[in-house]
C-alpha cells in the first residue's frame, strides 16, 4: 500500500468528479477519497454533498454508518483483525486482546509512534484459515502470537 | 378554555376515488384506498400504540409498537406501513400483541432516564403515554446496562434544546426535516446501538438547520423541546390565531399559561401551512412583550424635544386638534394617512374610513405602494382581479415551476417547503433571478434553468420567453381562442414575434444565454402545468407593472390560468398586504378595488357613512412627501409603518417628515419614523387583538386576542377614539362588527362574517352568493374581466444607469431570520443568525477593489452613501452587489433612489447604480443617525426606565 497523500481539496474535488458517474455514487466516492488520503477529511463532506446535491448531514450519516471510513489519518500500517465467530472459536479473541495489551492501544487506535493502527473486522471470508486478519490489505491466516509480533515488528520497525 | 388537542392519524390521510371497507376490532369502516391500517383505525377512534408514526410523515415502521394481527396473514404486521385492503379483518388488541408491545417498551425504557416528574415534557410525552397504554409495569433488563443516559445536551439553538439522552431514535425529527421542511439538516449518525440523531456531526446552531421547528414538532419525547416550555412549564390553554410575519399567513395555536405565551405551535388545520412553520412565526414572537414596547401615549412640541408621556385623552385630543388646525389653515387636502399591512383588515378599513370620511380627502396610501402595487395594477388589467390566481396547495399539481424575483426559502419559507416537496417529486424548475438563490441548488432540488439576468431587464426577459413561445408555435391556441380577447392577442403576438424580442437579440442586454432562454421557454410551454411564482424582484422596478402584465401574457398564451397547478402567483411580503389593498388603502380605490370616481360605489359609501366623499384620487406616499417638502402637505397619521426605514431614498423621506407640522405615529415600538413625529400612540401586537389577516392566496384568517393590549387599547380602538375626537364618531364594539360593514360595502366580501370564519376556519375571497364558501382558484371558467387581455409590453430601460462613477448595480432583498425593517425580529434571538446587514459582492469585483471578506466598505449611489461589511459571495454575478435592509443603522435605503414604476410609483429598490470602496469609518449619514438615534428618541418622564 502506497503512503496516503496529504489532504488536498483540489485533488479531492477531482476524485469526487471522477467517481460521481456511478449509480449510487456516494460510497465509491468516499472509498476513493479514503484510498487517496487514508481518511475522509472534514472538508470532504461539503464537497461530496455539493457534488451529489445532498446535505452535509446526509453525507455525515453515510460516513458514520460504515466503520471502515476513518475521520483521522491512521498509522502508517493497518492491521484489521477478524473478531467474528469462526476466528473467535480458533482463539482469535485471546490473541487480539493480548496484542492490544502489548501495544497499549484499544480497538481502532494507533500506536504512539504512529506506525500501526489496529482495527476490528467482522469476517473476512477466511474462516478456513482462522484466526485471520488483513495487513495493509493483504490477507494473513492462521495467526498466532509469533506471526502477529512479526507483523508488528515490520510495521513499527523494531 | 382548554388546550386544543389535534387528532394524529399516525400516517398521512390519503385521497382516492376508491373506497375500501375493512373490519377493525369487529367494526366495519370504509376509508379511501391507500389508507394505512393505523389511520383507518384512528378514523373510527381506535388508537393503536405508536411512537415512530405521526400523520405529517410517511410511515416508517421502525418502533414496532403499532403491530396488529390480520386474519389470514402470518406474523404481526406494523399497522403504519400496512395499507388497508377490501375485506381485511384486523385486531388491534390481543394478548399476543399486548405482550409484544410491552416487550418493546421494556427495551425502550431500559435506555431512557426515569426522570418523568422533573422532565420538561411531563404530561406532553408520547413515550410516557405509550408506557401507560401498553401497561408497562417493570423493565426486566434493569437500567444498569450500556446506555446513552450521559449523552451531552445541545443547547446551541436559542429556541430549543436537543437532549440526546432522552432520544429513542424514532427518526421522526430526521424525517420531518426531510419530508416537511426539505432541508435535510438531520441524520442518524452511526449504526446499531451507536445510532444517534445528529445535525451532521456538529451542534444545531452551526449546522444546516434553519430552525423551522418541524423536528421539535415531530419529537414524541422531551429530546427536542422548546426552551420556553423548559422555562415556563406546559401550557394550559390555547387559541388558534394567525402569524403576523409574512404573506403566507400560517395558522398557529398560541399555547398559553394565563396571558403568557408559552409557545406558538403550527396548526394542522391551517390551510396555508398545514402544520408547518418557520423560524419567525414558530419562535420569534418574543418581541411582543419586549421591554422596548411603548405602552403610554406621548406627545412633544418639536422633534428635538424629549417625548412626554401623557394620557390617551391628551394624546388623542392633541392629534385631532392638530389635524383640524392644519386643515383649517392649509386646506382640507393638507393632511393624510397611511394604513398598515401589519394590522388587521378591520383596522386598515377604519383608518381609510377615517381619512376619507373624517379628513374628507382621499390622501390614504399603504406600504403595498412600495411592494406589490404593480401586482394589483397588472393583474387587474390583464385578468380582472388584483390578486394571485391560486391557493398554495395548487403547487402540488405544478409540473414546471417558474420563480421570478422571489427567494421563497428566505422570504416565504413555509410555502417554499411545499414547493420543494413538489420539486423533489419531479416537477421542473426555472429560476429567473440575478442571484444564485438557494432554490437554484440545495439538497435534492436543482433548477433546470437558472437565468441570471441583469437587474432591470425583467421585461426584456419575459418578452424573450414569450417570443420563443409565439414564434415556435407553442401557443395554446384553443385556450387563447376560448378565453382571451383575440384582437388584443393578435396585436400582442405580432409585437412579440418581432425579431427585436428574440433571445438572441436580447442576450447582450439581459446577460443570459439565448440557448438557456429558449430552453426555459420550451420547457414552460411543453412541460405540463406551468406555474409562475414571483416576488418583489418583479414589482420593484421602473417597469414593475409591465413585467406583471408580461407574466400574465405568458401564462395566458400557454393556457396556464384557471386550473390547479398553474397560475400567476405573487408571493406577498407582509401578513396582511393583500388585505390592506383589499380594504381600500389606495388613494384611488374603495375596498374591493373600486375607483373613487365610480359614482354608484361612492354614493353607496356616502349613504352608509353619512358624509360626502371626494371623487378625486388622493396623494400616494411619495406625493405626500414631495408635497410636504414643497410646503403644502402638513400632517400625517401613520399606523404601523416605518417609512423612514422602509421607503427608498431615506433622506428625502425624512426631509418630507421634517417639513410636516404634525406627524402621528401609532406603533408598538419607537420606530425610525417616530423620530420625526409629534404624537405617539401605542399600538398593539397581533396577540393583543381580534381581527383578520388576508394572505397571498386571498385567504382570510382569524387573528384572536390572547392577551390584553399592553397600552390599554387595540389599534382599532385607537382609530375609533381618534375619529371621535375628530368629530366623526364610529361605533363598533368588536372587530366582527367592522367586518360586517366591510361585507355590506364590498361585493367580494359579501359572504364573509366572523361566524362563517369560525365555522370554516378560513375563507378565500371572493366570498358571496356565487361562492358562499369562498374561491380557492380564480378565473376557472372565464376571466373575472371577461376575456383575458394581452397587453403590449415594450421594454424601456430604467433611467438609473451604471457609468464610470457608479459602475455596479445594487439590488436589495431579505434573509430568512430577519423580517422587513427588523422591528420585530431584531428584538428576538433571530439576530444571532443575522446581526448586521452585509454587502454581498462577487470575488472579481472585490479583488479589483482590494476588498477582502469582512472588510468595512463604503457603498455610494447618487442618493447617498453608507458603510457596511463586505461578504464575498459567488451567489452574485460580477457587476452586481446585494444587501438587505433589516437594520436601521445600516441605512440601505439611503442608497436607493426615487425612481419608480411608471403606473403605480412602486419604488425601484432593485436597481441602483453604486460604487463600492474600502473605508474605515461610518458614513456621514450613519454618524448623524447614531446621534439622532439618541437625540430624537428621548423620553422625558419614563418612570420604568431603570431596566
Amino acid at each position: 500500500m502506497s503512503k496516503p497523500a496529504q489532504w488536498d481539496s483540489v485533488r479531492a474535488s477531482e476524485i469526487v468528479m471522477r467517481e460521481r458517474h456511478w449509480d449510487g455514487p456516494a460510497l465509491p466516492i468516499l472509498h476513493a477519497l479514503q484510498e487517496e488520503f487514508g481518511y475522509i477529511h472534514e472538508e470532504a463532506l461539503p464537497l461530496v454533498a455539493s457534488a451529489l446535491n445532498l446535505s452535509r448531514a446526509e453525507v455525515h450519516g453515510i460516513l458514520t454508518f460504515y466503520h471502515d471510513f476513518k475521520w483521522q489519518p491512521g498509522g502508517a500500517h493497518t492491521l484489521k483483525i477478524c473478531r467474528a465467530e469462526a476466528c473467535q472459536s480458533m482463539g482469535g479473541a485471546e490473541l487480539a486482546d493480548a496484542l492490544l495489551k502489548r501495544q497499549s492501544v484499544m480497538w481502532g487506535e494507533t500506536t504512539a509512534d504512529g506506525r500501526l493502527t489496529i482495527e476490528a473486522v467482522y469476517c473476512l471470508g477466511l474462516c478456513a484459515c482462522a484466526p485471520a486478519a488483513l495487513y495493509d490489505g493483504e490477507p494473513v491466516g492462521r495467526l498466532c502470537a509469533d506471526t502477529l509480533d512479526e507483523l508488528v515488528t515490520e510495521a513499527r520497525g523494531r | 378554555m382548554a388546550l386544543i388537542q389535534e387528532v394524529d392519524y399516525g400516517t398521512p390521510l390519503r385521497k382516492a376515488e376508491k373506497s375500501v371497507t375493512v373490519t377493525i376490532d369487529g367494526e366495519p369502516v370504509s376509508v379511501p384506498a391507500g389508507t394505512s391500517v393505523m389511520a383507518a383505525s384512528m378514523m373510527m377512534g381506535t388508537k393503536i400504540p405508536k411512537l415512530c408514526a405521526t400523520d405529517s410523515l410517511e410511515p416508517f415502521g421502525s418502533c414496532r409498537l403499532c403491530l396488529v394481527e390480520i386474519e389470514g396473514r402470518r406474523g404481526t404486521p406494523a399497522s403504519c406501513t400496512t395499507p388497508v385492503e377490501d375485506g381485511m379483518v384486523v385486531s388491534t388488541q390481543t394478548p399476543r400483541l399486548a405482550e409484544l408491545r410491552r416487550g418493546v417498551m421494556e427495551l425502550y425504557i431500559s435506555d431512557h432516564p426515569l426522570d418523568c416528574l422533573t422532565c420538561s415534557a411531563n404530561g406532553d410525552c408520547e413515550l410516557q403515554d405509550m408506557a401507560g397504554a401498553v401497561g408497562l409495569r417493570e423493565v426486566r433488563y434493569g437500567y444498569e446496562g450500556e446506555n446513552h443516559l450521559k449523552a451531552p445536551k445541545d443547547e446551541s439553538n436559542p429556541y430549543f434544546t436537543f437532549e440526546d439522552s432522552k432520544c429513542i431514535v424514532c427518526s421522526r425529527c430526521v424525517r420531518a426535516c426531510e419530508e416537511v421542511q426539505g432541508t435535510f439538516a438531520l441524520t442518524i449518525q452511526g449504526r446499531g446501538f451507536d445510532s444517534r440523531v445528529s445535525p451532521g456531526g456538529m451542534d444545531f446552531f452551526g449546522s444546516e438547520c434553519v430552525s423551522c421547528g418541524a423536528c421539535v414538532q415531530a419529537c414524541p419525547t422531551a429530546t427536542l423541546n422548546e426552551k420556553s416550555v423548559i422555562e415556563l412549564g406546559t401550557p394550559e390553554h390555547s387559541v388558534v390565531t394567525t402569524c403576523a410575519y409574512c404573506g403566507v399567513g400560517c395558522s398557529f395555536k398560541a399555547e398559553m399559561k394565563g396571558s403568557t405565551v408559552v409557545r406558538m405551535v403550527p396548526y394542522k388545520d391551517g390551510k396555508a401551512n398545514e402544520g408547518h412553520s418557520c423560524v419567525k412565526g414558530r419562535f420569534a414572537w418574543g418581541y411582543a412583550t419586549h421591554r422596548d414596547r411603548i405602552k403610554k401615549p406621548m406627545v412633544r412640541e418639536k422633534i428635538t424635544d424629549p417625548w412626554r408621556e401623557v394620557s390617551w385623552e391628551e394624546a388623542l385630543t392633541r392629534a385631532a386638534s392638530e389635524f383640524k388646525r392644519l386643515q383649517a389653515k392649509y386646506g382640507r387636502d393638507a393632511v393624510g394617512g397611511i394604513t398598515s399591512s401589519r394590522c388587521t383588515n378591520e383596522e386598515t378599513f377604519l383608518v381609510q374610513k377615517l381619512i376619507r370620511a373624517g379628513f374628507g380627502n382621499n390622501n390614504v396610501d399603504t406600504c403595498a405602494r412600495v411592494c406589490h402595487s404593480p401586482t394589483g395594477y397588472g393583474l387587474k388589467t390583464t385578468l380582472g382581479t388584483s390578486a394571485g390566481t391560486q391557493d398554495f396547495a395548487s403547487v402540488a399539481d405544478a409540473d414546471v415551476i417558474v420563480v421570478i424575483g422571489a427567494n421563497p426559502t428566505d422570504g416565504h419559507p413555509v410555502f417554499a417547503s411545499r414547493m420543494k416537496k413538489r420539486l423533489r417529486e419531479g416537477a421542473r424548475l426555472i429560476v429567473i433571478d440575478p442571484r444564485r438563490i438557494d432554490l437554484v441548488k440545495s439538497p435534492h432540488v436543482e433548477a433546470d434553468f437558472h437565468l441570471p439576468l441583469r437587474p432591470g431587464t425583467n421585461v426584456a426577459m419575459i418578452n424573450a420567453l414569450s417570443h420563443v413561445i409565439v414564434t415556435e408555435g407553442l401557443v395554446d391556441e384553443a385556450y387563447v381562442r376560448e378565453r382571451c380577447d383575440l384582437d388584443d392577442f393578435e396585436s400582442w403576438a405580432r409585437f412579440i414575434a418581432d425579431e427585436r424580442h428574440s433571445p438572441e437579440a436580447l442576450e447582450s442586454l439581459t446577460g443570459v444565454s439565448a440557448a438557456d432562454v429558449r430552453g426555459a421557454a420550451r420547457l414552460f410551454a411543453t412541460g405540463g402545468n406551468g406555474a409562475i411564482y414571483y416576488g418583489l424582484g418583479v414589482t420593484e422596478h421602473s417597469q414593475g407593472s409591465t413585467m406583471v402584465m408580461g407574466m400574465a401574457n405568458l401564462a395566458m398564451a400557454t393556457g396556464n390560468i384557471g386550473h390547479s397547478g398553474v397560475g400567476v402567483n405573487p408571493l406577498r411580503g407582509q401578513n396582511n398586504v393583500q388585505g390592506s389593498c383589499d380594504m381600500g388603502s389606495f388613494p384611488h380605490e374603495f375596498s374591493g378595488y373600486r375607483h373613487v370616481s365610480d359614482d354608484a360605489t361612492r354614493q353607496m359609501f356616502e349613504a352608509f357613512w353619512g358624509v360626502p366623499l371626494n371623487d378625486e384620487p388622493g396623494l400616494r406616499i411619495p406625493n405626500m412627501l414631495d408635497e410636504a417638502v414643497a410646503g403644502t402637505f402638513k400632517g400625517l397619521y401613520i399606523q404601523g409603518e416605518d417609512i423612514a426605514q422602509s421607503d427608498p431614498d431615506t433622506q428625502h423621506v425624512t426631509a418630507g417628515l421634517m417639513a410636516m407640522e404634525c406627524v402621528v405615529i401609532q406603533d408598538i415600538f419607537l420606530n425610525e419614523t417616530a423620530k420625526y413625529a409629534h404624537v405617539f400612540l401605542p399600538g398593539s401586537s397581533f396577540l393583543e387583538k381580534d381581527g383578520t389577516f388576508t394572505n397571498a392566496e386571498r385567504r382570510i384568517n382569524r387573528v384572536r386576542k390572547v392577551m390584553a393590549p399592553l397600552g390599554g387599547l387595540a389599534d382599532w380602538e385607537v382609530t375609533i377614539a381618534l375619529a371621535g375626537k375628530l368629530g366623526f364618531p364610529m361605533n363598533y364594539k368588536h372587530p366582527g362588527e367592522i367586518m360586517d360593514e366591510i361585507a355590506k360595502l364590498t361585493p367580494t366580501f359579501a359572504g364573509v362574517s366572523y361566524e362563517k370564519l369560525d365555522m370554516l376556519g378560513s375563507i378565500q375571497w371572493p366570498c358571496n352568493d356565487d361562492a358562499p364558501r369562498g374561491t380557492p382558484m380564480m378565473h376557472v371558467d372565464r376571466f373575472v374581466r371577461g376575456k383575458g387581455k394581452f397587453m403590449i409590453t415594450e421594454f424601456v430601460p430604467t433611467e438609473e444607469r451604471t457609468g464610470p462613477r457608479f459602475p455596479l448595480i445594487l439590488t436589495t432583498g431579505r434573509i430568512l431570520t430577519q423580517y422587513n425593517v427588523g422591528a420585530q425580529t431584531r428584538r428576538t434571538a433571530n439576530s444571532l443568525w443575522h446581526e448586521q446587514d452585509v454587502l454581498e459582492i462577487h470575488p472579481f469585483d472585490a479583488e479589483s477593489r482590494g476588498i477582502v471578506d469582512g472588510d468595512l466598505v463604503a457603498l455610494e449611489s447618487r442618493s447617498g452613501d453608507i458603510s457596511l461589511r463586505a461578504e464575498i459571495s459567488e451567489r452574485m454575478q460580477p457587476g452586481i452587489v446585494y444587501t438587505t435592509f433589516h437594520h436601521a443603522k445600516t441605512g440601505a435605503n439611503v442608497i436607493t433612489t426615487d425612481y419608480s414604476d411608471w403606473a403605480t410609483n412602486c419604488p425601484e429598490y432593485k436597481v441602483t447604480a453604486v460604487q463600492v470602496r474600502r473605508t474605515n469609518r461610518p458614513s456621514d449619514w450613519q454618524a448623524r443617525f447614531y446621534e439622532e438615534d439618541v437625540a430624537l428618541k428621548r423620553i422625558e418622564t419614563r418612570f420604568d426606565a431603570a431596566e
